[in-house]
């Protein structure tokens, strides 16, 4: 596993990456505005706003139960919120389905990989290049940043191993070239040396102009590669701030739920 | 002899059964839904071919150009009106709702051309066979069903292996949310699913209405076969519903080989055997359901 992902320094910043763009001044890339969503009578979000602008990377943390996937799942329109709209590229997309948030470019790597089990590890990436948005991610590409998911290729994807399972439900969700990449829980179940190497494919991810929005429970791990952090309870923000100015005690107290 | 010929013949009826229900384990492959319209499908499609010969002299493989493509929109229509909101609503919905279908159209058909058997005609080709050694013949018609069968089976099987809508139809039934986060529309996708379906079935009831006489009650016997089919061979298993064609097809011609009457027991009992000892199928697909 000590080949999982090409280590590769972070050449370009984030605010290069905005200027390239063209977006320096615009509205955000993406804009969760006073979202209540949830299952059944328990709103897992409630009134909660978050917005990332373009080229930037977001770390939502918070402890289980907070509300993390209900709002990755909001915004990728697997679960339609109750109150509030998303926005996306200034477009109100909260009546757009799953499927067609896809196609303008948002795409959501799941909680639980959820990789496609009867399909080879290469067709799971065919798969995710199923709405054909022009991008640099393909074959080549996506086994260039996982070398090792290269050498399962021909493999079931039931039969690898989680850490290569991550890798490769990373890589399908490249495969469908999104502006906006939503990761929830890298490291769920992984060994803490596997989730740093699929970790460290992120700056080249970044690096080709993609917003990412990360949620994890490994918070170290999310602020080491977020430029602002935003951290939830029960479906409200508690703390926010730039990833390198973020105090510790402040974020631990956040995180738990603790008043100081 | 006489067994070897059963066996012969049971297997090329094997592959016309295997036709009958490839669009069945098609649909059920994807969208776990067992369409107890199937087998009526299948003499609606025999009725089509009927008409386009009676109005047309259209002889049964040219009605093929036809029916095929008109009942390939149907099922697209259908899936789209009606299976859909059928799927919406449970386990048990889709089951009644083709159950009822098959209700309505099978008397539709009554209302408009009556009880009477009827027979597709294929002309000289329908009787004419080559002989392999004495006592031992195989029928041109019979062959090239078996062929059809065959044939219909590899290209599904090509097309879920190898296309970019084929690849998308297993990872919708591997993981139907997964799927959409990919950008897969599924109902669009199933209703893609349901036209191929009822693409194969109208050259099954062709085929079928060509070999012997159909009423509109056919599609009863028809959908029992298809589904005999596709559980021996596993559920969801293209290539095992041929395999349970075969099985079912060389049963009945073994136990009709004994006596005429004990054909279509014959296969049931070996459905029932297989049911009892390997629940799942000869060739069961390799994920769960």
């Amino acid at each position: 596993m000590s080949e999982l992902t090409n280590e590769h320094s972070r050449s370009a910043n984030a605010t290069d990456e905005r200027q390239r763009g063209g977006h320096v001044s615009s509205a955000p890339l993406l804009h969760v505005d006073d979202v209540d969503a949830g299952y059944g009578d328990v709103p897992a979000l409630r009134g909660l706003t978050v917005t990332v602008a373009e080229g930037e990377t977001l770390a939502v943390i918070g402890a289980n139960g907070a509300g993390k996937s209900t709002l990755l799942k909001t915004i990728a329109g697997v679960l339609r919120p109750t109150r509030g709209e998303v926005r996306f590229d200034g477009r109100v997309v909260t009546a757009l389905s799953a499927h067609q948030r896809v196609g303008s470019g948002i795409s959501l790597c799941p909680e639980g990989r959820r990789l496609f089990p009867s399909l080879t590890v290469e067709e799971n990436l065919q798969v995710g290049a199923y709405a054909r948005r022009p991008g640099p991610w393909d074959l080549p590409a996506v086994y260039e940043l996982f070398p090792l998911v290269a050498e399962r290729r021909a493999r079931p994807a039931a039969n690898l191993s989680g850490g290569e399972q991550q890798a490769v439900a990373i890589g399908r969700s490249l495969m469908a070239n999104p502006r906006l990449l939503l990761l929830d829980e890298v490291s769920l179940g992984l060994a803490p040396v596997i989730v740093r190497q699929l970790y460290a494919a992120l700056p080249r991810i970044t690096e080709q102009g993609t917003t990412v929005l990360v949620v994890e429970q490994d918070v170290h791990q999310a602020i080491s590669v977020a430029d602002r952090v935003q951290c939830l309870l029960e479906g409200r923000t508690v703390l926010e701030g730039a990833a390198d100015r973020i105090d510790p005690a402040e974020l631990a107290a956040a995180y738990f739920g603790v008043r100081r | 002899m006489n067994t070897v010929n059963a066996v012969v013949q049971g297997v090329l009826l094997g592959g016309l059964y295997a036709l009958v229900a490839a669009g069945l384990s098609l649909v059920f492959g994807v969208m776990r839904i067992v369409n107890l319209a199937h087998g009526v499908l299948a003499v609606l499609a025999a009725y089509g071919s009927l008409l386009l010969g009676e109005h047309l002299g259209w002889n049964p493989f040219l009605s093929l150009l036809v029916v095929v493509p008109a009942m390939a929109a149907l099922g697209y229509a259908l899936q789209r009106a009606l299976l859909d909101r059928a799927l919406r609503g449970g386990e048990l919905a889709p089951l009644l709702v083709t159950f009822g279908l098959a209700i309505v159209i099978q008397n539709l058909l009554l209302e408009t051309f009556s009880a009477d058997t009827q027979r597709l005609d294929v002309g000289a080709f329908g009787g004419a066979s080559i002989e392999l050694t004495d006592g031992l013949a195989i029928g041109w018609f019979p062959l090239l069903a078996a062929a059809a069968g065959v044939l219909v089976i590899a290209g599904l099987g090509q097309f879920l292996a190898r296309t970019r809508t084929g690849r998308a139809m297993r990872a919708t039934s591997d993981d139907q949310e997964a799927a959409q986060l990919m950008g897969i529309d599924n109902r669009r996708l199933y209703a893609v699913a349901t036209a191929i379906a009822l693409g194969t079935v109208a050259i099954a009831g062709v085929f079928l209405g060509s070999r012997s006489t159909f009423d509109p009650s056919a599609g009863a016997t028809t959908l029992i076969f298809a589904f005999e089919a596709v559980v021996i061979g596993g559920l969801g298993s293209l290539w095992g519903t041929l395999l349970g064609g075969v099985v079912l097809g060389v049963a009945q011609g073994l136990g009709a080989a004994i006596d005429p009457a004990y054909g279509v027991l014959a296969g049931h009992l070996v459905f029932l055997a297989v049911l009892a000892v390997r629940p799942r199928g000869l060739l069961p697909s390799a994920v769960t359901a």
